[in-house]
């Protein structure tokens, strides 16, 4: 009875947003391939956005578009949906000045390893 | 064998921050005041019927303003980053065919409707889900189609360029419109609010928001022709 | 109930993906699963209500990241598999020199 009102605590988008920050968060520390790293911080943008947006998710309320019948005291809130939809655009545009720097990194020379460029990794 | 266990030191200690935050944090039983105070209003303030877009256009327009100069400047360094004095022409490699006839022209079919449903997804965007930044994006997707289809092509630098500009000088002098005409900066009440559901509504949003797709629209563009390279 | 349970399998799947993006050897995968993760990620906003956010992370996170990756990937001239320490053939040999 106790787990079932923790379980029902729990929100459902949350808890897949902190583990994919946690799995991100991985990838960038223990693999050492430029590219794989870009990766790693796409995967651990999306944990974030998902974690920013599990704040506005209200159980069995519709998307905030509003038309003659939905009534408002039934829709999810809209402000954390602002915020995360500029922050995925931002996403991309930085994911790609990652990727230039990585194809700037290795065209200069040296493979595609983070270890190669000396001092920018422990 | 010392980084794996700093690793796993770090991620185990991350674990511990996140979980209680998450047991506390649950799931809401209804909005805070300020999002019930955007849902109550947005039509009265702006006759917008899409809340979301109300508040990125509107109420907190400046911090869209900023995102797009971001964005803008994201853009930039991948373009100082990847020029071809840099780098070296990126030559195709030996063998590469274009595409047939029958590719070429239904992908240019393709990129004029893709070209219309992105205009549809923006200009819509005070009325139904998506807006300037989708839309964009599936007009950027319209070049990279053609990119495609046919690697050789030629973007138009100076069109995109001005597209890109312009866009960006219309969407801040509507701005400014709102200083002159209504309460404040980027205030879409310069322009009558109309009624809430129509197409030509809620002032100067469908306006801003189309400058804003098609700006993204056009640094997207650049962004995707500057690291396919191979340009001659 | 049934949006509840919907959400939680996307959840797992996406964090199953997640973790054999990064276990995964070559990078070409990789870049694939991670768009797998946004797909799904977006399957999860447009669950819980967000479709705007769902429309913006399926085009973007999903279509337009990933084509970036590969395009990036063949400019680098990089190798598939991730640990390839050596240049299978150095990029900038075959250029002009770099004159405009």
């Amino acid at each position: 009875m106790k787990l079932a009102a923790i379980l029902v605590h729990l929100n459902p988008v949350a808890i897949p947003g902190a583990l994919l920050i946690l799995i991100g968060l991985w990838g960038i520390l223990a693999r050492q391939n430029l590219f794989k790293i870009a990766v790693a911080f796409s995967i651990l943008g999306t944990g974030v956005n998902l974690v920013i947006l599990s704040v506005g998710y209200i159980r069995g309320r519709t998307a905030p578009i509003l038309d003659g019948e939905a009534a408002v005291a039934s829709m999810t809130d809209p402000v954390p949906q602002a915020l995360v939809l500029t922050a995925i655009v931002i996403g991309l545009a930085v994911t790609a000045l990652l990727l230039s720097y990585a194809v700037r990194l290795r065209s200069g020379g040296g493979g595609s390893s983070i270890e190669v460029h000396g001092d920018e990794k422990w | 064998m010392m980084r794996r266990y700093l690793v796993g030191l770090i991620l185990i200690g991350l674990a511990f921050a996140l979980f209680p935050l998450l047991r506390q944090a649950g799931v809401a039983e209804a909005p805070g005041p300020l999002a019930s105070a955007y849902l109550e209003n947005s039509a009265d303030d702006f006759g917008a019927a899409n809340v979301v877009t109300a508040i990125v256009v509107s109420y907190r327009g400046f911090d869209t303003l900023g995102e797009v100069a971001v964005l803008f400047a994201a853009t930039a360094g991948v373009g100082t980053l990847l020029t071809r004095r840099r780098l070296g022409k990126a030559v195709p490699p030996p063998g590469r065919q274009g595409g047939t006839e029958v590719l070429e022209t239904a992908s240019r079919l393709l990129a004029g409707l893709l070209i219309m449903f992105g205009a549809y997804i923006f200009i819509h965007g005070h009325l139904t889900p998506g807006g300037g930044f989708q839309g964009g994006v599936v007009v950027a997707v319209a070049l990279l189609l053609g990119l495609l289809a046919k690697p050789d092509a030629q973007v138009s630098h100076r069109v995109m360029t001005t597209l890109e500009s312009l866009s960006g000088a219309v969407y801040v002098g509507l701005g400014l419109l709102g200083i002159v005409l209504a309460g404040g900066f980027l205030d879409p009440r310069a322009l009558p609010l109309g009624v809430v559901g129509q197409l030509f509504s809620a002032g100067s949003i469908p306006l801003i928001y189309s400058m804003i797709g098609l700006k993204v629209g056009a640094e997207l563009s650049g962004i995707i022709d500057a690291l396919k390279g191979d340009r001659s | 109930m049934m949006l509840e349970i919907a959400i939680i399998v996307a959840g797992v799947l996406m964090v199953g993906i997640a973790i054999a993006t990064i276990l995964t050897r070559s990078l070409l995968v990789s870049v694939i699963m991670s768009g797998g993760v946004s797909l799904l990620a977006s399957l999860v906003f447009l669950l819980m209500g967000a479709p705007d956010v769902a429309m913006t992370e399926a085009v973007i996170g999903s279509g337009l990241t990933t084509v970036v990756f590969l395009y990036a990937l063949s400019r680098a001239k990089q190798p598939d598999d991730e640990d390839a320490a050596a240049l299978a053939s150095p990029p900038g040999d075959d250029t002009d020199g770099g004159q405009p």
